[in-house]
């Protein structure tokens, strides 16, 4: 087998951006044959592996951009020889896109001189909001903080009573005017309440919207304005939650929920299913946004701390790629 | 904010102008570009590929006419399979025995309980159906009574069931209600699961047992990406799905899920949700799902009716004139008005234009189409020679064709504004070519401030 092989998978088998790695196939055809192709055994780095990695990451979601990039860092590194084989390719990798997430990882901090602590959960609809406020609100309890939950979304037909659920369960006070209140109303009172019963942090539900609709979207404007006549610096967190199963939709989510309410962090939910969330790389780079946490089922206990280490290893957790990582 | 297939594919196909046919050869990085477009789209990996192999195969051979430029042939191919694999409308399928049970199935958060109460509006209303509703989502919290209000509603029957209920018992109940009350329709909300909850699969799978519904709903959120292939999958093995429900579609996702779930199931898609209003469901239009993944609204229709329509001399004759250099007066725009004006106007165009719909609304009330009669009747005011120099029209002059024209100052303003922005996009245009560009260019133009109107 000669240089001809990797041209020829080149030809047969067009890859995305093979037109970007022909540069590696003469590079690595060089190497193999000045080596000799028995000294790299089944841990080769080749075309193969190469399109595997780049359809995991975009079955993934991690977007065309992205992976062009990690893709092109990689080839440059074969290119250059700084990897050997596939374990050293793996290890590279994901080094490099724990990198990416790196900055992100950061935990939602609640700053005690703040009474109370203002958190308000926004998202498209569906997302999985109240359920992260349920979830949210079960951690906070155990830190042993004092918590109130409102109940934002006056829209969506028995939001008020499913909110209502989560507070029984956790033994919360859930403040609520109802179907078709005013939900900056709503919240301006439960933080009025909250202030006045001394509690430490209140999470405000909202009604699920469309980042595309600019009416809905003001109106999430006006419940931070309505809550900065209490405290200048509240609401001192907003979190959006995004579901990992969203496609490159949520990176305008990420950036028009941004840029309407000042997000500061984001809860990637329903990452138990097979869906990987691999949109935030980009949301990551472009929004500079922290992930606190990662949605894992239904119930209560089912949220942890984002941990970009985690998030990538579940990336290449799939069978086709165990026997090359370990 | 999407860039068009059409303006992507001109760059790989630039190099074709002039041969007449496509070739394996020369269409092959115009194929990735196809690949690369329905990714973004969120189209799943493994259907992109195949899709494109089908566009391969049809496009390989296929002549260049004269009147439509490769990339125009090509988006051509490209729409025409995607709308045939999309498929056509078809409705529910209800000839059955009453009660006939629609059953509705998919991930959590899809949009399954909205979607049943829209359904049971959707049949009282358009087919005059008795219709009965039943949650048999146990889990969620306030599951149940989500589906009780909307019922109310909707003004259908709302069977009443509880979370201490098994989901088996519920419907079990509920079609026995149904049978009692004589409903056509019982309509059967679940909760939402995993495709990988085997537990929960079996549920559901047990439930479709017993109702044998006449339809299986799988509901699918328009913002899914990759991961709508391995769910459609999984969810298409364990219950015989009769057709799909894509909601959330008046945001702005592209949609690829769509054609992901479509040609992983071969099911059909049989409605759309448009929003949280029990109102707000529509039939499905392939065509409409096709432009919007492809991001270009449907360019396509545009350019059939650009060859049909367009006085071809006039555009050859005007195309020639640029290119040779020679400026576009004021009686070229009056041409251009007069062949606007037989495409149905400025509302009837914009739309067709990707991302337009909001312009054609907003156009649609700030203007008239008869605009185009009085941007007429205002050059036709004028003499050949201010045709020709439009600079040499001063403030008498204006007076004058208003005047004449039977229109205000500003009007004329306002047209002479239009006409330089006009003649600004043309000479953009001779570079690059094409009728899909231009009628872009004049989206545009109509939106902008100086157009006249605000933006949408
Ligand atoms: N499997 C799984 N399901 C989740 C997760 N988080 C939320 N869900 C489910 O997703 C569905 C929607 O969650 P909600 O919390 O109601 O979402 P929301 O954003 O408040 O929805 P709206 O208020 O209607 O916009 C529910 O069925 C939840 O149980 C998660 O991490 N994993
Ligand atoms: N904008 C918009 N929102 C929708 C549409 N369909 C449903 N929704 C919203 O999406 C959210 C979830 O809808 P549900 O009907 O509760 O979804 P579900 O599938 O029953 O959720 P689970 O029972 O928790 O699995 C709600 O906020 C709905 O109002 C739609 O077509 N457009
Ligand atoms: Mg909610
Ligand atoms: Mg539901």
């Amino acid at each position: 087998m000669t240089s001809n092989v990797a041209d020829e998978a080149e030809d047969s088998k067009p890859g995305l951006f093979s037109r970007m790695r022909s540069g590696l196939s003469k590079t690595r055809s060089r190497f193999v044959d000045g080596i000799g192709r028995a000294f790299l055994g089944e841990k080769e780095i080749d075309d193969d592996l190469l399109e595997q990695i780049e359809a995991t990451l975009l079955t993934s979601d991690v977007g065309v951009e992205a992976t062009r990039e990690v893709i092109t860092n990689l080839t440059q590194k074969i290119a250059r020889r700084a990897l050997n084989d596939s374990r050293a390719l793996f290890d590279s990798l994901k080094s490099e896109l724990v990198g990416l997430l790196a900055a992100s990882e950061s935990p939602l901090v609640i700053d005690s001189s703040k009474k109370p602590f203002v958190i308000v959960m926004v998202g498209v609809n569906g997302a999985g909001k109240t359920t992260s406020i349920g979830k949210l609100a079960n951690l906070l309890k155990q830190q042993g903080k004092t918590v109130m939950l409102a109940a934002g979304d006056t829209f969506r037909a028995a939001a008020v009573e499913q909110l209502s659920v989560w507070g029984d369960r956790l033994d919360l006070p859930v403040i609520s005017q109802g179907n078709g209140a005013d939900s900056a109303s709503v919240i301006f009172d439960a933080m009025a309440a909250a202030r006045s019963r001394d509690i430490d942090v209140l999470i405000a539900d909202t009604a699920g919207r469309l980042q595309n609709k600019k009416n809905l979207m003001d109106e999430l404007s006006k419940i931070n304005r309505v809550l900065a006549r209490q405290d200048p610096d509240a609401p001192h967190a907003v979190l959006l939650a995004l579901d990992a199963g969203t496609g490159q939709n949520a990176i305008s989510q990420a950036r028009e929920f941004q840029s309407a309410v000042n997000v500061t962090g984001l809860i990637l939910t329903k990452l138990d299913g097979t869906a990987k969330g691999g949109v935030i790389f980009a949301i990551a780079r472009q929004l500079r946004l922290p992930i606190h946490f990662v949605g894992v089922g239904e119930k209560l206990d089912d949220m942890r701390a984002f941990s970009a280490q985690q998030f990538v290893d579940a990336l290449f957790d799939d069978d086709e790629f165990s026997d090359v990582q370990n | 904010m999407f860039e068009s297939l059409a303006d992507r594919l001109g760059a790989t196909l630039s190099s074709l102008t002039g041969k007449s046919r496509l070739t394996e050869e020369n269409i092959q990085g115009t194929l990735r570009e196809v690949r690369l477009a329905l990714l973004e789209a969120d189209v799943a990996l493994s259907v992109a590929k195949d899709f494109v192999e089908q566009v391969s195969i049809r496009a390989v051979g296929q002549e260049v006419s004269s009147s439509l430029s490769p990339g125009q042939v090509f988006v051509k191919i490209v729409n025409e399979e995607l709308v045939r694999i999309m498929g056509e409308a078809e409705g529910l399928n209800l000839n059955t025995q009453p009660p006939a049970i629609i059953l509705l199935a998919g991930l959590q958060g899809a949009g399954k309980t909205t979607s049943a109460a829209k359904l049971a509006y959707w049949l009282k209303k358009r087919e005059k159906k008795s219709v009965m509703v039943v949650s048999a989502d146990v889990y969620r919290p306030a599951a149940i009574d989500q589906l009780r209000t909307l019922a109310a509603e909707a003004e259908v029957t709302f069977c009443e069931s509880s979370p201490d209920q098994k989901p088996l018992d519920i419907v079990r109940s509920a079609v026995d209600q149904a049978k009692k009350q004589f409903a056509d329709v019982l309509i059967v909300d679940t909760a939402g699961r995993l495709h990988v909850d085997e537990a929960m699969m079996a549920e559901i799978k047990q439930l479709h047992d017993v109702l044998s519904p006449a339809e299986t709903l799988f509901v699918v959120d328009s913002m899914t990406g990759q991961d709508a292939a391995n769910t459609a999958q999984s969810f298409n093995e364990v219950l015989p799905l009769t057709g799909v429900i894509l909601t959330k579609t008046d945001g702005d996702a592209r949609g690829g899920a769509a054609l992901s779930v479509r040609s992983i199931t071969g099911k059909p898609i049989k409605f759309m949700a448009v929003g949280e209003t029990i109102d707000a469901l529509d039939a499905f239009y392939p065509d409409r799902i096709a432009g919007r993944i492809l991001g270009m609204g449907d360019v396509l229709s545009l350019i059939e009716e650009a060859e049909q329509k367009i006085d071809k001399k006039k555009a050859e004759k005007l195309a020639r004139k640029i290119k040779k250099g020679k400026k576009f007066d004021l009686e070229d725009f009056r041409d251009q008005i007069q062949q606007m004006n037989n495409m149905g106007g400025i509302t009837g165009m914009l739309d067709k234009l990707p991302g337009m719909g909001k312009a054609a609304q907003a156009a649609q009330d700030k203007m008239s189409d008869n605009m185009f009669g009085q941007m007429e009747a205002i050059i036709n005011s004028m003499t050949p020679g201010e045709r020709h120099y439009p600079d040499s029209i001063n403030g008498s002059r204006k007076k004058r064709i208003a005047g004449g024209s039977g229109t205000q100052i500003q009007d004329i303003n306002r047209l002479l504004k239009q006409h330089k922005q006009m003649q600004k996009m043309m000479k953009k245009l001779t570079k690059k070519g094409g009728m899909a560009n231009m009628m872009r260019g004049m989206g545009g133009m109509m939106q902008s401030p100086g157009g006249g109107m605000p933006r949408g």
